[in-house]
């Protein structure tokens, strides 16, 4: 087992020095000149601009610890994991394409409406799952699945959530399929908008900080893409998480494609990591196919982010390799031989295999069994909910307000009741449709 | 946006219900509630050329348009279905118009629902481009881009997506011209944005949000039925001196089929179109709900059997006049006005949920204006007033039926 002591500081090193750079050039000559009555902005008689929070203009450097034979490069220190976190992690990191491939499959063929896979960026969302306690409040923005398996969520209450059926106990058949939540796992229900959950997770992030038992404890852990990351939702949540300030964990998945739209039309300048330092919040970049780092970065991240109160970003260099969801079809703006290259050249979970079985904690043999026996209990789980009907019709009414029913509410589920009790029996159209729900509708018709 | 972003998400279920559709008439037996029109087999589809020359209300725009206004001989149709003839139209606005640009989310590969199809490779990606995925943005950068006088096509990828522009919409774009006392103006903005439901989109693809912009006087706003419809009233929104919200109904984007003018062509904003003509009652509706409600003309007229009880034999030769809207805001008062004071009853049918739907503007007014002559209250059909669930949208967004009952309802009050 490997015992490496936490990162290094290197992270807090570069991103003070991120700070400084974001107000002044580290290439200001030394002699002083004082500095502004109201900040520490040095005054300088140099006349010049700057376009990177890095000296010399270059990128912002990306994090890594395997490389893509899945060994150590030189200079990485291992995040410390032992043989049954690596296998655990691994074996979340193979669910998701077996469950993909298979929810995919399903609603292609018709049977359920939507989908949305994570091809390509299993890495980032395990690796950062398994950096977090399992009580830390996740805000996700759809493609973070991996997250709520992390913690629990079983083969079930996905199927039951994407079929939409009487025992989906995130949205009661109200959202459109993979728009999990669950209060149990800290995992907020997803919602549609872009972007909203990230000014959220501010306040979700206050409240954890005002609440004794918490403080010190748990953070605010918010996914989103690159893409959302141009809404002013973005800006405002970042803002807010340094300035209130609270501790709120941005996790930005840069998969390289927001629908059509390539992350270079996405932004100018240095990904969503060079926004961080404006918002004078510490900031990683990392290979997010390379788990460890992931790992080891959002570990160190989460620590920093906690003992500071203040949030931080991370910036997970990924690559969307499916399209961007059911009703996609991405070969219509990026060739298909990009896809294919990116999948053969770095996919994140051979790479963490061939790491695994040069430790000697895993082989073929593992490998085969492991996938056969989630594909037996996936199969298992969608043949259950398949054929499981919808939930009662009348939560259709359900959970607008809490506390005492409105009247106009009230009245519309009469309304329906007269028309379901008018015409249910008889109308062809109405009569297949009630069949599709528990109860058939009956506790509307009054029968 | 999905943002869920579930782009062309209508498409493949409109594809088979099309093709079910045609294939009923032939092979199948007749349904169970007998047959009714579609979309697809729609009598307000105009599917031959001559008919399509023939919509009323059309506007040749030609060089010597005044000279033309009538002739039809020499015009060419083109089959097209409604997000086709949207793309027409933005091309007919861009080759004739050099400062128009069209921009938006994923616009420049041809955009979600394929409506700016080829007008990349056609004027250019500096005319027609991405933006970052930010709608307070694009709707901020058509506000300036307008208020220096150029043409500016957005989109917002879905209407569901439209409230983070809701501020620089209402507070900048239509209050632009008054704040500066007719100095500067937006009118050469016009945001395109797909609306209502296709059955399965729940909360965040299904909303229509007309509502919401009631109050923003200033604005225009403005839904078509129909391929000929789009490419006309998006042509005189783009050319009209205000600000417009064009939402296109997206379940009408394929199923919808039209023969549609090939030539530069408006129709008028602000004026209501009848579709039956009928002293009985007046229905009036905008957008989808059209087709619903043409299929509940037919089961009043001839009901299937299974609902025959419920349809009075003295109801089943009402004259029911249909109007659809079309402009939202400002709306047709005087057409509506007059079709009430000679039916004496008003239905009105929006996806919308009832309270601040559009519905309840229309009846307030219209209720003050025809108060001796109403012979039964203004009746709603409207979604409920919920968000829209994805797995009960069966039965929350109004169909053929509820309307039906609406006016059996009211015409026996």
């Amino acid at each position: 087992m490997f015992r490496i002591s936490r990162l290094p500081t290197a992270v807090l090193a570069n991103a003070s020095k991120c700070r400084r750079l974001a107000t002044a050039s580290s290439q200001l000559p030394e002699q002083s000149h004082g500095h502004l009555p109201t900040s520490q902005s040095p005054i300088t008689p140099k006349l010049q601009f700057f376009n990177s929070v890095m000296e010399d203009g270059k990128q912002i450097p990306t994090y890594r610890v395997l490389d893509g034979t899945g060994k150590v490069i030189e200079g990485a220190q291992m995040p410390e994991i032992d043989e049954e976190l690596a296998r655990r992690i691994y074996q979340n990191m193979v669910k998701l394409p077996i469950i993909d491939t298979l929810l995919y499959n399903v609603q292609r063929q018709g049977k359920i409406s939507f989908y949305m896979t994570a091809h390509g960026e299993e890495a980032a969302v395990t690796g950062s799952a398994a950096a977090l306690a399992g009580d830390d409040e996740i805000l996700g923005q759809y493609r973070e699945m991996g997250a709520l398996l992390w913690r629990g969520f079983s083969y079930d209450e996905v199927m039951a959530q994407c079929f939409g059926n009487c025992e989906d106990n995130s949205t009661k058949g109200k959202q459109m399929p993979v728009h999990f939540g669950s209060r149990k796992y800290h995992y907020h229900t997803i919602s549609s908008p872009l972007a909203t959950q990230i000014p959220q997770a501010a306040g979700v992030a206050f409240a954890l900080k005002r609440d004794p038992a918490r403080r010190g404890r748990n953070c605010a852990v918010v996914y989103f893409g690159e893409g959302a990351a141009s809404e002013g939702d973005f800006h405002a949540g970042m803002l807010l998480a340094s300035t209130i300030p609270t501790p709120t964990l941005f996790i930005a998945r840069n998969n390289g494609f927001a629908i059509s739209t390539p992350a270079s039309e996405q932004y100018h300048g240095d990904g969503i990591a060079a926004r961080g330092p404006g918002y004078g919040i510490h900031t990683i970049r990392v290979d997010g196919n390379d788990v460890l780092a992931v790992l080891a970065a959002v570990r160190e991240g989460r620590r920093l982010c906690i003992e500071e109160g203040r949030g931080v970003l991370v910036e997970a260099m990924t690559y969307r390799v499916g399209h961007h969801s059911t009703s996609d079809d991405s070969f219509a703006y990026r060739p298909r031989q990009e896809v294919e290259d990116r999948k053969r050249i770095d996919n994140p979970i051979a790479r963490f295999r061939l790491f695994l079985e040069s430790q000697g904690w895993w082989n073929a043999e593992q490998e085969e069994s492991y996938k056969a026996e989630v594909k037996k209990e996936i199969m298992q789980a969608f043949k259950r909910h398949e054929n499981l009907p919808r939930a009662e019709l009348k939560e259709m009414f359900t959970d607008v307000y809490g506390g005492e029913e409105p009247w106009n509410i009230k009245e519309q589920r009469e309304e329906l009741s007269g028309l379901l009790k008018k015409y249910g029996s008889t109308w062809e159209p109405w009569k297949t449709e009630l069949k599709k729900y528990r109860g058939e509708g009956k506790e509307l018709l009054g029968a | 946006m999905f943002s869920s972003r579930l782009a062309r998400l209508p498409s493949r279920r409109l594809r088979l219900a099309n093709h079910s559709a045609r294939r009923f008439q032939s092979t199948e037996p007749p349904p169970a509630g007998g047959h009714l029109p579609s979309i697809a087999t729609s009598s307000f589809l105009r599917t031959t050329r001559d008919t399509a020359l023939r919509a009323p209300g059309l506007r040749w725009i030609d060089a010597d348009s005044a000279a033309l206004d009538d002739v039809v001989a020499g015009r060419e149709t083109r089959k097209m279905n409604l997000y086709q003839a949207v793309r027409d139209a933005m091309s007919v606005a861009m080759t004739k118009d050099d400062t128009a640009v069209v921009f938006g989310e994923d616009v420049a590969f041809g955009g979600v629902f394929r409506c700016t199809m080829g007008l990349a490779e056609e004027f250019g990606r500096e005319r027609v481009f991405n933006t970052p995925l930010t709608e307070q943005g694009i709707a901020g950068f058509g506000v300036g881009l307008a208020s220096m006088g150029h043409t500016a096509i957005a989109e917002i990828q879905f209407a569901d997506y439209i409230f983070p522009a809701f501020d620089q919409i209402v507070n900048e774009a239509a209050k632009h011209r008054f704040r500066s006392g007719g100095q500067f103006g937006v009118g050469s903005l016009t945001i395109r944005t797909p609306t209502m439901s296709v059955g399965h989109g729940g909360l965040y693809h299904s909303q229509s949000p007309e509502g919401y912009f009631l109050g923003a006087a200033g604005l225009k706003l403005v839904i078509p039925r129909s391929p000929i419809q789009a490419k006309g009233l998006l042509l005189a929104s783009i050319r009209d001196p205000n600000p417009v919200i064009f939402m296109e109904p997206k379940i009408l984007y394929r199923s919808a089929v039209e023969q549609v003018p090939i030539d530069d062509y408006e129709l008028p904003l602000g004026k209501a179109e009848h579709l039956t003509r009928g002293n009985d009652l007046t229905l009036l509706t905008w957008g989808t709900p059209t087709y619903h409600c043409e299929t509940a003309l037919h089961m009043l007229a001839t009901p299937p059997e299974s609902l025959a009880k419920h349809v009075p034999a003295s109801l089943r030769s009402a004259k029911v006049e249909l109007i659809d809207l079309r402009t939202i805001l400002p709306w047709d008062v005087e057409t509506i006005e007059e079709s009430v004071r000679r039916t004496g009853r008003l239905v009105i049918v929006h996806e919308a949920s009832r309270t601040g739907g559009v519905g309840g503007e229309i009846a307030a007014e219209i209720q003050k204006r025809c108060f001796l002559k109403l012979n039964a209250p203004v009746k709603r059909v409207t979604g409920w007033d919920t968000p829209v669930p994805m797995q009960y949208e069966k039965f929350y967004i109004p169909d053929a039926l509820r309307i039906l009952d609406a006016m059996v309802e009211t015409l026996t009050y």
